[in-house]
Parts: structure tokens; C-alpha cells; sequence
């Protein structure tokens, strides 16, 4: 079990999971951007390597997507919507970085204890990476419950999906018509999402969620 | 005969580290006055600080108690100890049955605890802030450094230096990012409790920032003198213990003979220098951060020693 194939495997799947807990305590918005490209980055390799070592040429077109789109594309047009908003330069205040740090360790250490339990029959690899995609998925979760400003919501969202597709991978024999409609369903999500940021801007003059609370009549 | 040897190897490492912890804190100065293009003191400028230092009279406040005194003494001595524990050029040596992580991380412990008491001690407002802070910076590194220890031991399966440092140069190590976390953590814990700079800055007597320096401000003399070099030897002891974990490449084995200490010894004072010059490189590279980010700063340190701890139960296998 404990052999090259596994061990990189192992390298980049937890590579992934630290990017994750980056993302969560990072908290300007330009420097979260460039994290989540690297996120991305090493999603495409960790596929990449699922590829080589299942043999699964597919594979590799999962892993050129996830860098095109998620690691180039996605990440340069946010920092020019930033730009284009002017919150660049802007820090956000999250609730307690040390507190954020600590559920999330506690979210890991929740899937870990679920999934080895759930799938001891399984395949080393596989049940790792199963492990570890669900991590990051929690941890998009929590950022995206932490943060306050829509973008770094929008890239919890985002990464999230990348635990997908690392969950996706493991789990030998995900049909590429999956794969495409998943990237484009992403990337169509992504376009929604910058429209409505415009439109929150316009109405409200921040992508503050706050201040949509306070529109809604919620209760602060 | 076997015993005598021994016992010059152990005490050849005791006077190894106390010799070359001024230099290295000397190293340093001079690779951080080079990069901003000064000359820099020369490196034998700890000693001669020391010298100095020992020649000087003790000047005691009046309300000093046995405590402020004997304070250098038990930190010097504690700390000595616990940097002579770390196998520097060779493992396997006479003590090394009791140079074992918890022990050295207590050994360090109970040295931060008298200097604090100490700081205390004359009762004016700079010690009671110095000790404070260095207790607060304590509490949230000591956890980091024991999740370090917890990760480090569950792979070798001792937390012993020596067995260690021998599992790390057995070929079945692997590509581990726990290794990795670890490492990273522990320079993260060592920075924190060496004082050096996105922490504390220790070339500086800057009233609201500094730490060490405002504990250790009413000792004068020898005392001083005792302090600094434990300070100095405890960066030694951070630098040799990442060394000798992450790279333990040059290690005498037991029982090695002379031209195997002569290596060893070679590779850990290179070592040494290289670890100084990045430590320098990274310290000017990077601005102080105020006392209150220190926590989320040492934080990120226990998490990494926990996540470490946690993909190590994923790469076994089970739970």
C-alpha cells in the first residue's frame, strides 16, 4: 500500500487541503484570488497524477480544464472585477481567524473519521482521496459561511467544486460528458455570479452580503 | 576505555554548542547588516560581548530577591542541557537515552518559567509586560511544538532524537506531507520562541514592541551574560534540532570513529551556516507583526502540527 504512486498521491491530495485552510486565512481579496488560483493549480496536478496512475486518459482532459478555466481564466477575471469594483485593496474582517482555523480542523478531521470508517473495503487511493475531497468541500463550505463580501463567497463557492472534482477522480469511472457539463455549468454559474455582483453594487453601493440583510428587514 | 570515549564525545558536544552559539548569533547580525549594505560587527563581536559582560559588575535593584539571582544561573544551566541533548554531529551518545523531544521541550519550559518569574521579580512595568507576552507567546507554541512532537513520533514510532533522526535516513520514508507541515511548524514555533522577527525583534529596545528584551532589562553584569548566551544557545538548539530531524544527512552513527566525528561535526557546522543565512535573509525580507497577530500567527502553527497529525492516521490507513 505504501508505495511512490500512493505516496505522491497522498502529497498532492493533502497539498490540496492546505491550500484549502490558506484560502480560509487569507483576508485581502487580491491575495485570496491569487490562492485560489493555486488551489486550482494543484487540483490539476493531483488529477493529472489520478490519470497516470489509473492509466485513464480522460483524466488528463479533467486536469487541463481544472487549470485553463480554474487556475487562468476564472482567477483573471476576478481580479479584474475586483479592479472594476475597487476592492482591491480592501480586508476583510472575519470573525475570529483562530476560531475559523479550528472548526475547519475540526470539519477535516469529521470527514476523515466518516469516510475511513465508511469505506473501509475500498482501495487505499481511492478512499483518500475521497477523504480529502471532502475536506475541501467542507472547508469551501466554511468559507463560504465566514465571509462576509460576495467575491471571496463566490471563490468558497468555486472551491468547493474543486473537492468535487477531486472526489470525482478517486472514484474510478466518472464519464467525461460529466466532467464537460460540470466545467461549463461552473463556468456559466461564474458568469451569473459576476452579473449579479454588478447588480448588487449598482443597487446597494457594496457587495457587502450585510447589506442585503438589512434590505431583507433581517435582524440587525 | 569504551566509557572514557563516550564521555569525551558527550562532553566534545556540550563544549560544541556553547562555543558556536555566539557565532551563529554573530553570523547572523553580519548576514543582515551585509544584505542592507553595512559592514556589520565582525563575528567574534558575541564574544567579545561577553567577555565584556563578565568582567562587568552586577548592578541589583533594592528590592531584588534570591530569585532575580538565581534566575540566570537555572536558565543558562536548563538550557545548556537541553541544547546538548540534540544530536549535533553524532547520535547515539552517552546521554542520548534521555535526549528525547518532551524532555527538551520541558527542559526549554522551565527556563521561559524563571525568566518570566524573574522579569516579575524587581516589579517594574517593562518585566510584567515582557513576562506577560512571553507567557502568552508560550501558551500557543508549546501545544504547536507538541502536535509537531505527536506527528514526528507516530512515524518513527519513538520520541527519541536518535531513533528519529535514524528513521529519517531509512530509505522508507517517503514523500510525506506531514514531513512537510511539520517542518514548516517547527520554524514557525522556533521564530516565536527564539524572539526573532515577525515576532519580536531582538536587536530592539523599543518600548511597546519588544518581548525578551523587555524581561530581561533590569540585569546587569553576569547575569546579562548568562542570559544572552542561553538565548543564543537556544537558537542553536532550534537550528540543530530542525537539522538534525529534517536533514540528518552527516551524522556520526554510535561508536563511529574519529574521522566520522570530523565529518560530522563538518556537515553540522555547514548546516548551521545555512541555516543561519536563510534564517538572516528571511528576517529581512519580512516586517515585525504587532503582539496581537502573534496568536493567529502560532495558531496556524497548531493547526498545521494538527492537520499533520491527522493525514498521518489517512496515509495508515485507518482510525
Amino acid at each position: 500500500m505504501i508505495g511512490f504512486d500512493f505516496d505522491v498521491a497522498h502529497l498532492l491530495a493533502g497539498g490540496l487541503v492546505l491550500v484549502s485552510f490558506l484560502l480560509l486565512y487569507q483576508d485581502r481579496l487580491s491575495a485570496l484570488l491569487n490562492i485560489f488560483a493555486l488551489q486550482a493549480f494543484v487540483l490539476s496536478l493531483a488529477v493529472a497524477w489520478q490519470a497516470y496512475v489509473q492509466d485513464a486518459p480522460h483524466l488528463y482532459v479533467t486536469a487541463a480544464i481544472a487549470l485553463l478555466f480554474k487556475a487562468i481564466a476564472i482567477p483573471v477575471a476576478l481580479h479584474r472585477m475586483i479592479v472594476r469594483l475597487g476592492i482591491h485593496r480592501e480586508i476583510e474582517t472575519v470573525a475570529g481567524i483562530g476560531l475559523t482555523m479550528l472548526a475547519g480542523v475540526g470539519l477535516v478531521a469529521l470527514s476523515l473519521v466518516v469516510l475511513l470508517h465508511a469505506t473501509a473495503a475500498e482501495n487505499a487511493l481511492a478512499r483518500e482521496d475521497i477523504a480529502f475531497a471532502l475536506s475541501v468541500l467542507l472547508l469551501g463550505l466554511l468559507i463560504m459561511v465566514t465571509r462576509r463580501n460576495a467575491v471571496s463567497q463566490v471563490v468558497g463557492f468555486m472551491s468547493m467544486e474543486n473537492g468535487l472534482v477531486l472526489a470525482a477522480t478517486g472514484a474510478k469511472g466518472m464519464p467525461l460528458v460529466v466532467e464537460f457539463s460540470v466545467a461549463f455549468s461552473i463556468l456559466i454559474a461564474f458568469i451569473v455570479i459576476g452579473i449579479f455582483l454588478f447588480r448588487i453594487r449598482e443597487r446597494f453601493d457594496t457587495v457587502d452580503i450585510e447589506a442585503l440583510d438589512r434590505a431583507r428587514g433581517g435582524n440587525r | 576505555m569504551a566509557l572514557i570515549r563516550d564521555l569525551l564525545v558527550q562532553s566534545a558536544e556540550m563544549i560544541l554548542v556553547l562555543a558556536l552559539s555566539p557565532f551563529v548569533t554573530g553570523l547572523i547580525r553580519k548576514v543582515k547588516a551585509r544584505l542592507v549594505r553595512r559592514v556589520g560587527p565582525p563575528l567574534i563581536q558575541p564574544y567579545r560581548e561577553l567577555v565584556r559582560l563578565l568582567r562587568k559588575e552586577v548592578v541589583l535593584a533594592d528590592n531584588a530577591s534570591w530569585l532575580f539571582r538565581a534566575a540566570p544561573y537555572l536558565v543558562f544551566a536548563t538550557t545548556w542541557v537541553a541544547a546538548a541533548l540534540v544530536p549535533t554531529f553524532a547520535v547515539g551518545l552517552l546521554f542520548s537515552w534521555s535526549a528525547d523531544l518532551i524532555a527538551i521541550v520541558a527542559l526549554l519550559g522551565s527556563a521561559r518559567f524563571f525568566l518570566a518569574l524573574a522579569g516579575m521579580d524587581v516589579g517594574t512595568s517593562f518585566g510584567g509586560i515582557g513576562a506577560s507576552r512571553e507567557v502568552m507567546i508560550a501558551s500557543l507554541a508549546e501545544p504547536a511544538m507538541i502536535m509537531i512532537i505527536f506527528s514526528l513520533a507516530l512515524l518513527a514510532g519513538s520520541t527519541q532524537l536518535s531513533t528519529i533522526a535514524a528513521y529519517m535516513l531509512s530509505p522508507h520514508v517517503g514523500l510525506r506531507v506531514t514531513l512537510a507541515m511539520a517542518l514548516v511548524a517547527l520554524i514557525m514555533v522556533g521564530i516565536a520562541e527564539n524572539a526573532r522577527i515577525p515576532v519580536d525583534n531582538p536587536a530592539t529596545h523599543l518600548e511597546l514592541t519588544m518581548v525578551h528584551e523587555a524581561m530581561v532589562l533590569e540585569y546587569s553584569g553576569r547575569h546579562l551574560a548568562l542570559i544572552e548566551l542561553s538565548a543564543a544557545l537556544k537558537l542553536l538548539l532550534y537550528l540543530s534540532l530542525i537539522a538534525c530531524v529534517f536533514v540528518p544527512w552527516g551524522l556520526a552513527p554510535p561508536g563511529a570513529t574519529w574521522s566520522a566525528y570530523t565529518l560530522g561535526a563538518a556537515s553540522y557546522v555547514a548546516k548551521l551556516t545555512a541555516g543561519a543565512a536563510a534564517l538572516a535573509v528571511f528576517e529581512t525580507a519580512i516586517a515585525k507583526m504587532r503582539v496581537f497577530r502573534v496568536p493567529s500567527f502560532l495558531g496556524a502553527a497548531l493547526m498545521l502540527g494538527l492537520l499533520g497529525t491527522l493525514f498521518l492516521f489517512v496515509s495508515r490507513g485507518g482510525l
